[in-house]
């Protein structure tokens, strides 16, 4: 039971290449943790899976998608979506001029009518946050409360495999913490996890296992436990090498060759 | 007094068909960012198609209205499929330069099926009016009320049948399942895709929308007694100051414009001649012009408008 990507080729506008052959697996009932540099493919190999690259002119060239081991119908958003595979997207992107309730609604787009009200419920016990503010403006809420919408509302759909795009970006320390135990929960509800994160600490602390995507390429793959133990990972991700700090980048660079090797 | 009132409704009247011309407009810019400028030919074709029903299949006018509205529907939906989709991510500005060219397209399409023989759509209304408080006369095929007031019955079927469809449009939008992820659609595309919605789905839906009011539009329009010849797609035209008032992209903005563009031009038709007869006749047909040019001046996102679509 995995959500899947085999040997991913993506090409935005017919000739930049991105993804260059990135084969992951997310297991029900685990978390998974992708990290990367800026630009390293991240997103990309997300919109990929939720069939979000049409809109960026993007395309699958090589490789596809699989859930559960069908092939999933990647030319189609909603197919994804039905088959059991929401993603809460890089900068939240909630409907400002939407009720928080409506937000939630529009999660629930997919989602027999029957269920909805219970979904609701589950939503607002876990943001209780949200409840109270349920007739406001999206807008108005903080930027972590925002943030629980936006997940919120990928839990409308009941999702079997949740996509998290860097949902610690810009919050504060202690509302950090409340996604980590947050993503920690909904593993152990049953969801299979997949966690983009500039946040390496965070995501290797609750991961099971990680991914080092770099240039297109998946150039590390190992239990987070050895990711959080490996010299390089602790230097260029967690900080704790000697020359953390402005050379970071540089360095990092100039190791990657190892990795590949 | 008299002249006040009959202004204003007969203003309101023809007011109504403005909003919902520009509602149609609206309708489409949400949701494709397009502006539609197909929309007159395919509100005379409305007209057009009522008359075919109407007149030509012996129709009851209101069933003809309705099949007509589902006919330029489909042709709407089928615009956007062919023509536009194929433009998704290319500029607005080539989207709207293609709906130019469906318009001479279209136009000449209706002259060429259409302007044989004269038509009417054989509405209920004609000429018939009430007369308030005096003696209601039918000479020559025009009434009149001398010493009362005159309201026609064809102002009232407008008034009331465009604000049924709007106000059912507004409900739809505000409360149902589809409603909400056709606004969700309109702000924000790919999340709307990330959230399971058809957004594909959602542009079709939106441009047959669109089709079945203006055709609504039109076949009202047709109703008032007289005959109707593809020229009167220019009538149309009205709508684009009622949509700069309103605001490009504000369905509200579009309803309030057309009202008020209507009523604006009904008093200066009454007045004007008498405060201000150096203006020249049929003054009317230009105040609609002037209203825009000052509202594009101080107010270019319109009264509702968002400000962000205003250089569009
Ligand atoms: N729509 C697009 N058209 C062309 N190139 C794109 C497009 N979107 C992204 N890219 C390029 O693809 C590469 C990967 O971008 P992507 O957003 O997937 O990286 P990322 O790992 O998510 O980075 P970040 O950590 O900054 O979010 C970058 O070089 C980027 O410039
Ligand atoms: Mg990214």
């Amino acid at each position: 039971m995995t959500l899947s990507a085999h040997n991913l080729e993506v090409v935005y506008e017919d000739v930049m290449l991105v993804l260059k052959g990135a084969s992951i697996n997310v297991p029900k009932n685990g978390i998974v943790t992708l990290l990367g540099a800026n630009g390293a493919g991240k997103t990309t190999l997300l919109r990929a899976i939720s069939g979000l690259l049409g809109v960026h002119r993007g395309k699958i060239t090589r490789g596809h998608i699989s859930v559960d081991d069908v092939k999933l119908d990647t030319d189609q958003a909603p197919a994804v979506v039905r088959a059991g595979v929401s993603q809460v997207m890089e900068g939240r992107r909630i409907f400002i001029e939407f009720t928080v309730e409506e937000n939630l609604l529009v999660g629930a787009h997919t989602t027999p009518r029957a269920a909805i009200d219970s979904k609701l419920d589950y939503v607002y016990e876990m943001f209780p946050a949200l409840k109270g503010r349920k007739k406001q403006h999206a807008g108005y809420l903080s930027g972590g409360e925002q943030q629980m919408l936006a997940i919120g509302r990928a839990l409308m759909a009941e999702p079997k495999y949740l996509i998290l795009d860097e949902p610690s970006l810009g919050l504060a320390p202690q509302i950090v913490s409340q996604i980590r135990d947050l993503i920690v929960q909904l593993k152990e509800s049953g969801l299979g996890i997949l966690l983009v994160e500039q946040n390496a600490a965070m995501a290797l602390s609750i991961a099971d296992h990680g991914y080092v995507m770099e240039n297109g390429k998946i150039v590390m793959d190992a239990p987070a436990k050895a990711l959080r133990e490996d010299e390089d990972i602790q230097e260029f991700y967690l900080g704790l090498g000697e020359s953390a700090g402005s050379l970071r980048d540089v360095k990092h660079y100039s190791r990657r060759k190892r990795w590949l090797s | 007094m008299n002249d006040l009132i009959h202004s204003l409704i007969f203003g309101i009247a023809q007011g109504s068909i403005y909003a919902l011309i520009a509602l149609s407009f609206v309708v489409i810019f949400r949701a494709t960012g397009v502006l539609n400028f197909a929309q007159p030919a395919l509100m005379i074709l409305g007209a057009f198609a009522t008359s075919v029903f109407a007149i030509d299949l012996g129709l009851n006018y209101f069933i003809a209205l309705v099949l007509a509205m589902i006919v330029i529907a489909l042709l709407s939906m089928g615009i956007e499929r062919v023509a536009i989709r194929p433009m998704v991510g290319q500029s607005t500005f080539s989207a709207a330069l293609i709906t130019v060219g469906l318009f001479i397209a279209l136009y000449v399409i209706s002259t060429r099926l259409f302007d044989s023989k004269p038509r009417t759509v054989n509405d209920p209304w004609g000429v018939s009016a009430l007369c308030l408080g005096g003696n209601l006369k039918e000479e020559w095929g025009f009434v009149s009320c001398e010493g009362g007031l005159i309201i026609y019955w064809h102002s009232i079927g407008k008034i009331v049948l465009a604000t049924i469809v709007i106000a059912a449009l507004f409900i739809w939008l505000a409360r149902s399942k589809y409603g909400l992820a056709m606004r969700a659609t309109s702000m924000d595309q790919e999340t709307a895709l990330a959230q399971g919605i058809n957004v594909g789905g959602m542009f079709s839906t939106s441009w047959a929308i669109s089709g079945a009011i203006v055709a609504l539009a039109g076949g009202l329009f047709a109703a008032n007694g007289s005959v109707i010849q593809s020229t009167d797609a220019l009538f149309a035209l009205v709508a684009l100051p009622a949509l700069v008032l309103g605001g490009l992209d504000s369905l509200k903005g579009a309803v309030i414009g057309g009202l008020a563009i209507g009523i604006l031009m009904n008093l200066t038709k009454t007045y004007q001649t008498a405060i201000a007869p150096w203006l020249g006749l049929n003054f009317e047909n230009v105040v609609p012009y002037i209203v825009m040019i000052i509202v594009l001046l101080i107010r270019p996102y319109g009264l509702f408008g968002t400000k962000e679509v205003q250089r569009v």
